[in-house]
Order: C-alpha cells, then sequence, then structure tokens
C-alpha cells in the first residue's frame, strides 16, 4: 500500500491489503456484476421522466376527478349506476377516466418498483414481488379499460 | 430512535418519506376502487349496493383521509419537479416544503365541509 502522507491512502492499489475489503465502488463503476448488463436504452431515465410529465398531468385529472366525485352535488351521495352512466355516455369522460387509470396505474407501479427495491433485499423476494406487481397493474389496467370501452347503460 | 434509521433527516427526508408513504396508500386505494367500479359491467344492482356502503359517515372520514394524501403528493410531487428541474430548486427544496405544507393546510381546511357535508350534516341534523 503507497501512502506519501496521513490522508492521501491510495486505496485502489492493486496489492491486496485488508484496506481493499473496505473499498467502496466509484458510482456508475462497471463490475463484474454490471459489466453483461449494459443495456441501450436507459430504461432508468425514462421511468424518471415518466414519473415527472405524467405527475403533471395527474395533478389536473385527479384533482378534477376529486372535485367531481367527493365535492359537486353531494359528493358519493349522489353516486350510483345512473350517475356513472351519465358520465360515460360522453366521450369527454371517457377519454379522461381511461388517461387518469392508465397514467395512475403506471405511476403507482414505478413507484411499488422503486419502494420494493428499496426494502425487498433478497433476489427472490424482489423477483416475485415484481412478478405480483406486474400481474396486478396488468390485470386493473386490463379490467379497468375493458369497463370503459363495454359499459353498458342497459344491462341486465 | 434506534440508531441508523435517521439519513439525514430534517425537511428533506422526512418529505421523502411522506411522499413515499402517501404514495403505497393511494396506489392500494387506486386498485380498490377500479375493481369496485368494474362492477358497473357486472349489474346495477351490484355497482349500487356496494357504493351503498361508501355511504356512511366513517367511509366518509376516509375520504377526507384520501384526499389528504392526494394533495400531499401533488403538490409535493411537483416540488420534487422543481427540485429537479429548476436550477434553484434544491437550494430552495426546504422552504418549497413549507409552502406545500401551508397550501396543503389551507386546501384541506377549505375541504372540509365540502368532502365532509354529509357526515356534518348527519351528526348536527
Amino acid at each position: 500500500m503507497a501512502t506519501d502522507s496521513i490522508g492521501n491512502v491510495e486505496l485502489t492499489d492493486s496489492t491486496p491489503t485488508d484496506a481493499t475489503a473496505f473499498l467502496i465502488e466509484p458510482p456508475r463503476k462497471r463490475t463484474k456484476t454490471t459489466a453483461g448488463r449494459r443495456s441501450r436504452t436507459n430504461f432508468e431515465m425514462l421511468a424518471w421522466l415518466f414519473m415527472r410529465l405524467s405527475g403533471i398531468v395527474l395533478v389536473f385529472l385527479v384533482l378534477g376527478h376529486l372535485i367531481i366525485q367527493l365535492v359537486l352535488d353531494g359528493g358519493v351521495s349522489k353516486i350510483s349506476f345512473a350517475f356513472v352512466a351519465g358520465r360515460w355516455a360522453s366521450p369527454f369522460w371517457q377519454v379522461w377516466d381511461l388517461l387518469m387509470l392508465w397514467l395512475a396505474m403506471l405511476h403507482g407501479a414505478n413507484g411499488m418498483r422503486t419502494v420494493i427495491n428499496d426494502y425487498a433485499e433478497r433476489p427472490n423476494t424482489r423477483f416475485w414481488l415484481k412478478v405480483l406487481l406486474v400481474a396486478a397493474t396488468v390485470f386493473t389496467v386490463a379490467l379497468g379499460t375493458l369497463v370503459i370501452f363495454t359499459f353498458d347503460p342497459n344491462i341486465s | 430512535m434506534p440508531a441508523g434509521t435517521l439519513y439525514r433527516g430534517r425537511e428533506g427526508m422526512w418529505s421523502w418519506v411522506a411522499h413515499r408513504v402517501t404514495g403505497v396508500l393511494i396506489f392500494f386505494f387506486l386498485f380498490a376502487h377500479v375493481l369496485d367500479t368494474a362492477l358497473v359491467r357486472v349489474s346495477p344492482q351490484a355497482y349500487n349496493s356496494v357504493i351503498a356502503t361508501y355511504k356512511t359517515p366513517l367511509v366518509n372520514l376516509m375520504e377526507y383521509g384520501l384526499t389528504a394524501a392526494i394533495l400531499f403528493h401533488a403538490l409535493n410531487g411537483l416540488r420534487v419537479i422543481a427540485v429537479d428541474f429548476w436550477a434553484k430548486g434544491p437550494k430552495y427544496q426546504a422552504q418549497m416544503l413549507w409552502t406545500v405544507v401551508t397550501v396543503w393546510v389551507l386546501l384541506m381546511a377549505g375541504a372540509f365541509y365540502p368532502v365532509l357535508q354529509e357526515t356534518l350534516q348527519w351528526l348536527f341534523s
């Protein structure tokens, strides 16, 4: 280990010493585990950007939704099948709800992915929690989309 | 508090904790909310009977709590965007959090009667 003076220790010296056991890799350094996994698309950057762009749109969609559903005309007391049928008769509210469903579910799923990555430490736990998350997200988005597009006001 | 659970503390860390907690709560609500709304595809009776269980003071109070979580997550999300994209964002992140908290308190006070009116009328009728 080359040491010029106190405070100038060469931690990256190739000679293995006890100090190398505490070596912290510089950020974004290629290591054995990341070398073969170089991705051409920058998924994490796109996910980060999506959270911000969808967040801005959701502020308007969700707050508008809350005012209509919880405040105007007596709040939840007015909500019934007839109320839903009245709103989804308009393509404007169909598009509003469809956009809100997709953006909120993808925004929420990506947030949950971050939470899983942060707290689930065992590789198996991480894998199965993400499988569950993807399954729940795909199911919910598909079900919601199907309901909006196939809604029948004259059912039963 | 046990050692090792506090990161840098103060506004930056606690707003991050609150953002995460409200986000997870909203995600689970959203999942349940799409399922209950999907009942309109089953029958008007199925949908109306489930919605009827929401027309109680307890669920009304939970709606006020949901409003609180969504408003904080929305306002703090705008702050996060400002921290990331505005050159002076990181410098003013703490002041922006207190702005978020102030606006949140004002909006929650303003939403108190409009959201809880059914329960308040039931309580004081």
